[in-house]
């Protein structure tokens, strides 16, 4: 795709056709899921075979953040080599960002009904709001921090880690530190962020009451949208030449390195471009479970997303998506049926699909994908995109 | 010559106590009676007179009265001594010791004890001690009526500081004399001795007591209390500025103390990550299999051989290497041998194998802690003088750190097994040419470093919590310790745990616990930067891949 | 010790059950002769070492109401989740358990965090929830009841007693805890009280550590340091359970012996101890509302249950058992009382709802919520029970808001006419 087709037709139209077969069928399924979704929340009566009750479409969406999540983690993982076992930590920013947001927005609602303070900080006994809340009344400044922050973090982190050079596991393990460190700050009291507690009791968002099942199916609708703007960004991006140069690193850095490339560049780029996505899956996430607490930051957390997409496929989007959906579907349902047993079964999933499905859900069936893509675009592939090399 | 001397104190203490006795004499009975008082301040005030009634019985039922074994009969209101056996208690005056049947608990009342009356109980005992033959008996005695400051005593102790000929005992006497002279005496002389004493001796005790003696300072600026104030300030000063340097010394020792306990959860670690590359998470769950094996090893010691229950800790250690060997090598052969080149799928598929080694204990121990309990010849501090004191526990587990690290690296360096461990290690095919069966070599290594990581779990059963959440709560510091040593050398993972646990400890008075933490975190990013690969890193063209 | 051939067949019926997940059959009993319980304590992760015995106990109640013909005649059967110490999992599964599993009333949670969580949903789905953990006030839900203590049922009585002449005369204080809302709240108001009393600034030291915390060697020899300065110093302790250990552990080594210092601690009970050897801490307290050792025909009949029920003869008992205990029976008291489990009607009868407790008295249930009972102090003993050493003469009333904080002094919890809310300055009618 070129930039001269995408000014032609208009880029998002352009950036829908430019995507490969696999692609256009993950955004039909995705879209047309989600208009059955809305109609079954919104239309069928309840008791019908194919009403959607609205606690099932906020636990969806909570997958489709998870997916999002799962996206950005691939968008580095699977096309650039770079792994990150501390990306919980930039959808956790996001998310804090977001709280904050929401915890302005309670005002004086508040159980101490103090008009400029949460409560935790009225009972700790903060006398005026700390510079770092300031500006979080204003929807668009949070938003525009559900960005920044994520974004910022990665730029300093990455700017000195990928100058300095620092590869495959000692990266992995620093940005362990990382989240483990946030994590660790973020328990503390004195923070001013809430502590172990977080931020909770959300009343509304952009003025729409959060208990309302009209606001809960928007932020779905949001979420679906939030996932699709996602997904055809990391298309993009690693279908342009761009990403081209980010699969050259992953499968030989050096080598890369010796033909001209800047690598630490394009790996800050996607590194920073993961992060922001990440954190728009946390402000995403937050009004649709209630909560935001330090755990987010927990180093299993951020260990987890990398499982989703390596069970989903990594390398492949769709993959990612499929593989955080899947995981987290099991959970919720293995948590309720199988209480005592539930870990048996993760653990078991784990391990089996790292054994029998080296390449994941999606690569392992590479002739089942291999057709469909070829009958949705007529056109066959040469580059596998699983043939990761490993970091 | 020996029982002589007692017989003299005792006789001595008695005459002591003679002249203590108020002027209506209480009857050993009467005064034991009192003990079912209620309140327990008027039980501490009946403990007290007891002891000083210098019974020889008043030991006996002082003892009985902290063991929880004294019982107000209800029909009676009688006390007793209980003796459980079964369900039943056997009952005995506890005076004369004559027996008086037996009773079902729901007829007995405990006399019970608070603090309060502990301490009386101890400062009572430590009255009636003073002369006991155990030497022991007579430090904590002296060291009781130190805590005390019963003046009454002063008498007794002046005379135990000429007679007393054990050289362990006699300071801890002189100290207690000292103690009683400053806060009591007169005599001004008698009281700047006493200070000069008191400093000789130091400890955070000492401190405390002259803080108390120079706040109590009463009446005008005489010359005499002025000369003592000074006294006082001068030697408190100086028992502040030993205190620190005890507080320096002992830092350090913590921080080679946490140095250890790192080293000992991270060198398991350094061997299946640092040298085979398997990203092991569930080496944790290693050093909680260890931990679980020494419960079990116990819990079968308390069964079976009682008497031998106080050294299980050292047959624990050979079995927790066994135990959670045979589980690496079981997890090497089944699952992580299909995954040699892909470090990462080995992360996946071994942090699924956490959750369920996790859940597997949880099923089969249940989710609460085990109880594992400290030896006797590992309990409790070596008092090195006064304020100053390390812990045995932990002094042990930096020497088994340590022994654990020399037996690695004996293993590695000198024996057949760590010669075709490196040769695989280093190339694979060429080892295998030259006739070394690489699977087995696998197996074998992954089976030592989850060995090692099951000895940890034996030391960290001493100072932690043996539950489901042990591994996780230090597979990331261990990882932190072997990526900051440089992976795949030994000796890196010993400086790094030390350097981490040190600094830790010598921020932690600084910042508080949190931050020290955060802190050290910042600083193993900030020093990747500087060292990719960490302290001691491999150099050549085969680590590049 | 554990038994190898329960763990068998603990392990083959979790291996049965993993088995039969994929079959999906749930069993076949109408919704209409049964009232539904959920039960939403984590069985994995952090906090399943608490809350599994919370878990159990509840499960026991149940048992023990069917064998005696249910409730209004019907099955009472009890829908267990693991919320897995997630807290955004806690709101999901309660969700879960309102919406899908229609459950009548959950009994559930124990961290603060997983309350505040789940709050939200129980608000908004009206349904019901009993919190049997003590914790930090400041709450009031219309749709919690709270039958742990509250911090003037054990902080207050704790450290008044040890104020006290039996108490040792406390001069100087030490309040530990855990870096978070429970810890931070007791220790304000503890604070706010201990000025009141007349303790100067420099004689209290406040230390937060964060949670799980495992090297306790440098604070405890703070403590030590900071009890050598001639006034006799107590340390208040509102550590949290799994850091507990290591901390006690490290007390007994260093030779702090309570007669010198006494550790007083909330949040530490025969669970936690049943994982130490208590020799080294006899003397040191703690303050509950409820002790194993209490000798009533209740609590023993209660013991023995437990025991049974469990099949583990050394398994201890614990205050929060307790207070799942009274929550159960009012529960089952007020839908009797109120012919229906409909969670308005049965609200409405559980307010002066008085069941006995498991020490010898009772407990009635107020307006605000919270419990009125008895507080205990105890001395942990060589066996690792807690002996009583003081209580309350009659019962103590929970407080939702504290009067040692000056915002919430002003604030009142009534759900009866004319006040109907969780935190109002003044009636609403």
């Amino acid at each position: 795709m070129n930039i001269q087709k995408l000014t032609e037709k208009g880029p998002f139209v352009s950036l829908l056709m430019g995507l490969p077969g696999g692609g256009k069928a993950f955004m039909g399924i995705l879209l047309s899921a989600a208009i059955f979704i809305v109609v079954g929340n919104q239309f069928v009566p309840e008791g019908n075979f194919f009403h959607v009750p609205t606690y099932m479409v906020s636990l969806l969406g909570k997958y489709l953040c998870y997916a999002l999540l799962a996206l950005s983690v691939d968008l580095i993982w699977g096309f650039c080599g770079i792994l990150s076992l501390g990306h919980g930590a930039f959808f956790a920013l996001g998310g804090y960002a977001m709280g904050m947001y929401l915890m302005r927005q309670i005002g004086d609602r508040g159980v101490y009904g103090n008009a400029e303070l949460p409560d935790f900080m009225v009972f700790l006994n903060w006398q005026e709001l700390p510079w770092y809340w300031f500006g979080f009344e204003s929807f668009a400044f949070a938003a525009l921090m559900v960005m920044l922050v994520p974004g910022i973090l990665a730029f300093i982190f990455g700017w000195f880690a990928f100058r300095s050079r620092v590869t495959g596991v000692y990266f992995s393990i620093i940005t362990q530190a990382m989240t483990y460190a946030l994590l660790l700050s973020f328990f503390r009291n004195d923070m001013g962020f809430g502590g172990n507690n977080g931020l909770t009791d959300f009343k509304d968002i952009l003025g729409f009451d959060l208990r309302a099942d009209s606001t809960r199916l928007g932020l779905f609708v949001g979420s679906v949208l939030a996932l699709a703007f996602g997904y055809l960004v990391s298309s993009f991006v690693t279908q342009s030449k761009f990403g081209r140069i980010l699969i050259a690193i992953r499968d030989a850095e050096s080598r890369t390195r010796f033909t001209g490339y800047r690598v630490e560049y394009y790996k800050l780029s996607v590194f920073v471009m993961s992060a922001v996505l990440a954190g728009i899956a946390g402000a995403l996430y937050v009004p649709q479970v209630g909560i935001i607490n330090p755990s987010e930051f927990s180093p299993a957390n951020s260990i987890e997303i990398v499982i989703w997409v390596a069970i989903g496929g990594r390398g492949t989007l769709w993959g990612a998506v499929l593989g955080a959906i899947l995981v987290n579907w099991g959970k919720s349902y293995f948590t309720g049926a199988l209480p005592e047993a539930w870990l048996y079964m993760l653990g078991g999933l784990f391990v089996f699909s790292t054994l029998v499905l080296p390449k994941g859900i999606v690569g392992t069936f590479p002739i089942f994908y291999a057709n469909i893509r070829s009958k949705l675009s007529g056109k066959s592939e040469t580059r596998q995109a699983t043939e990761a090399g490993d970091i | 010559m020996r029982i002589l001397k007692t017989a003299l104190l005792l006789g001595l203490l008695f005459v002591f106590a003679e002249a203590e006795q108020p002027v209506h004499a209480e009857t050993l009975q009467e005064l034991t009676s009192a003990l079912s008082v209620k309140s327990y301040s008027k039980k501490a005030v009946a403990v007290k007179k007891l002891a000083a009634s210098g019974a020889e019985e008043a030991g006996v039922i002082l003892h009985a009265l902290m063991d929880g074994a004294l019982f107000t009969r209800k029909t009676d209101g009688k006390i007793v001594l209980g003796l459980k056996n079964e369900s039943i208690y056997s009952l005995s005056d506890p005076i004369n010791g004559s027996a008086l049947g037996q009773a079902k608990k729901s007829e007995l009342k405990k006399v019970k004890i608070n603090n309060k009356v502990r301490i009386a109980i101890r400062a009572g005992l430590g009255r009636l001690d003073l002369s006991h033959p155990d030497s022991e008996k007579r430090i904590s005695a002296a060291a009781a009526i130190f805590k005390s400051g019963d003046p009454s005593m002063l008498g007794v102790l002046l005379e135990l500081v000429k007679s007393e000929t054990d050289e362990d005992v006699l300071p801890a006497i002189v100290r207690a004399a000292a103690a009683l002279e400053l806060t009591h005496s007169l005599d001004i002389d008698a009281r700047i001795n006493a200070v000069a004493q008191l400093k000789s001796t130091g400890g955070p005790e000492v401190k405390a007591l002259l803080i108390k003696t120079l706040s109590n300072i009463q009446g005008p600026a005489t010359p005499e209390n002025l000369q003592l104030e000074s006294a006082l300030k001068g030697a408190l000063a100086d028992v502040e500025r030993q205190l620190e340097t005890y507080g320096l010394i002992e830092n350090l020792f913590q921080g080679v103390s946490l140095a250890s306990v790192l080293l000992l959860a991270a060198i398991g670690l350094a061997v299946t990550f640092g040298v085979m590359g398997v990203i092991n998470m569930a080496h944790g769950e290693m050093v909680m299999i260890g931990a679980y094996t020494t419960y079990v090893i116990q819990e079968t010691c308390r069964l079976y051989f009682p008497g031998f229950l106080d050294f299980s800790l050292i047959v624990a250690i050979p079995l927790a290497f066994a135990v959670a060997g045979t589980f690496g090598i079981l997890l090497e052969r089944s699952v992580i041998r299909f995954l040699y080149g892909r470090p990462l799928e080995t992360l996946l598929a071994t942090w699924g194998i956490s959750l369920i080694l996790q859940q597997l204990v949880r099923t089969i121990f249940g989710p609460t802690n085990k109880e594992v309990s400290t030896p006797g010849w590992l309990s409790g501090a070596w008092e090195v003088t006064s304020g100053l004191s390390f812990t045995y526990n932990r002094i042990a587990i930096i020497f088994f750190a340590l022994v654990v690290l020399f037996f690695l690296m004996m293993v590695l360096k000198r024996t057949l097994f760590g010669l075709q461990m490196r040769a695989v290690t280093q190339n694979r095919m060429m080892a295998r040419s030259m006739g070394i069966k690489s699977a087995r070599i696998d197996a074998m290594t992954f089976g030592l470093g989850s060995g090692v990581a099951g000895m940890a779990g034996v030391a960290l059963s001493q100072i932690d919590n043996v539950s489901p959440n042990l591994g996780q709560a230090y597979i990331i510091d261990s990882f932190m310790v072997v990526v900051f040593g440089g992976v795949g050398n030994l000796w890196g993972t010993l400086v790094g745990a030390g350097s981490l646990g040190i600094a830790n400890k010598f921020l932690e008075p600084y910042s508080g616990a949190v931050l020290a933490k955060i802190f050290v975190l910042v600083a193993i990013i900030l020093f990747i930067q500087k060292r990719p690969r960490g302290l001691f890193a491999l150099k050549g063209r085969s680590v590049e891949g | 010790m554990f038994n190898l051939k329960k763990a068998i067949g603990k392990l083959s019926t979790a291996a049965l059950v993993a088995a039969g997940a994929f079959g999906l059959a749930a069993p076949a009993v109408s919704a209409e002769d049964v009232i539904k319980v959920g039960v939403l304590h984590s069985l994995s992760g952090t906090m399943a070492i608490s809350e599994t015995t919370l878990k159990d106990s509840v499960l026991m109640m149940i048992d023990d109401l069917n064998k005696n013909g249910g409730l209004l005649g019907k099955k009472v059967e009890a829908v267990v989740v693991d919320p897995a110490s997630n807290w955004p999992l806690f709101a999901e599964k309660a969700r879960e358990l309102i919406e899908v599993d229609k459950v009548d009333v959950v009994f559930g949670c124990w961290t603060s965090v997983s309350r505040k969580s789940v709050l939200p949903v129980f608000e908004e789905l009206n349904s019901m929830l009993f919190y049997p953990v003590q914790y930090e006030g400041e709450e009031s839900s219309r749709n919690v009841f709270y039958t742990g203590a509250a911090p003037n049922q054990q902080a207050i009585p704790a450290v008044e007693y040890l104020m006290s002449e039996d108490g040792g005369d406390v001069k100087r204080w030490v309040l530990a805890g855990t870096d978070y809302v429970y810890p931070r709240t007791t220790n304000k108001i503890l604070e706010a009280f201990l000025k009141s009393k007349g303790v100067k600034d420099e004689d209290i030291m406040i230390n937060y550590t964060p949670f799980g915390h495992s090297d306790w060697q440098t604070i405890v020899s703070d403590i030590k340091k900071f009890g050598s300065e001639g006034k006799k110093t107590a340390v208040v302790s509102t550590i949290n359970g799994d850091a507990n250990v290591p901390f006690y552990k490290e007390l007994g080594n260093q030779g702090l012996k309570a007669s010198d210092i006494p550790v007083v601690a909330f949040s530490v009970g025969e669970e936690e101890l049943a994982g130490l050897d208590t020799k080294p801490l006899v003397g040191h307290l703690a303050a509950w509302n409820y002790f194993m050792s209490v000798e009533s025909p209740e609590n023993e009949a209660f013991i023995k249950k437990w025991k049974t029920f469990i099949g583990d003869d050394k398994r201890v008992t614990n205050d929060p058992m307790e207070a799942t205990y009274l929550g159960f029976k009012m529960w089952v008291q007020a839908v009797k009382q109120a012919g229906t489990t409909d969670v308005d009607a049965v609200r409405q009868a559980m307010y002066g709802q008085e069941v006995k407790n498991l020490t010898g008295g009772t407990a009635v249930m107020n307006t605000n919520h919270h419990l009125s009972k008895p507080v205990l102090i105890g001395e942990i003993q060589e066996d690792g029970q807690i002996e009583t050493v003081w209580n309350t003469e009659g019962l103590v009333k929970g407080d939702a808001w504290s009067n040692f904080i000056p915002e919430s002094a002003k604030l009142t919890a009534d759900w009866t006419y004319p006040f109907v809310c969780g935190g109002c300055e003044k009636p609403m009618f």
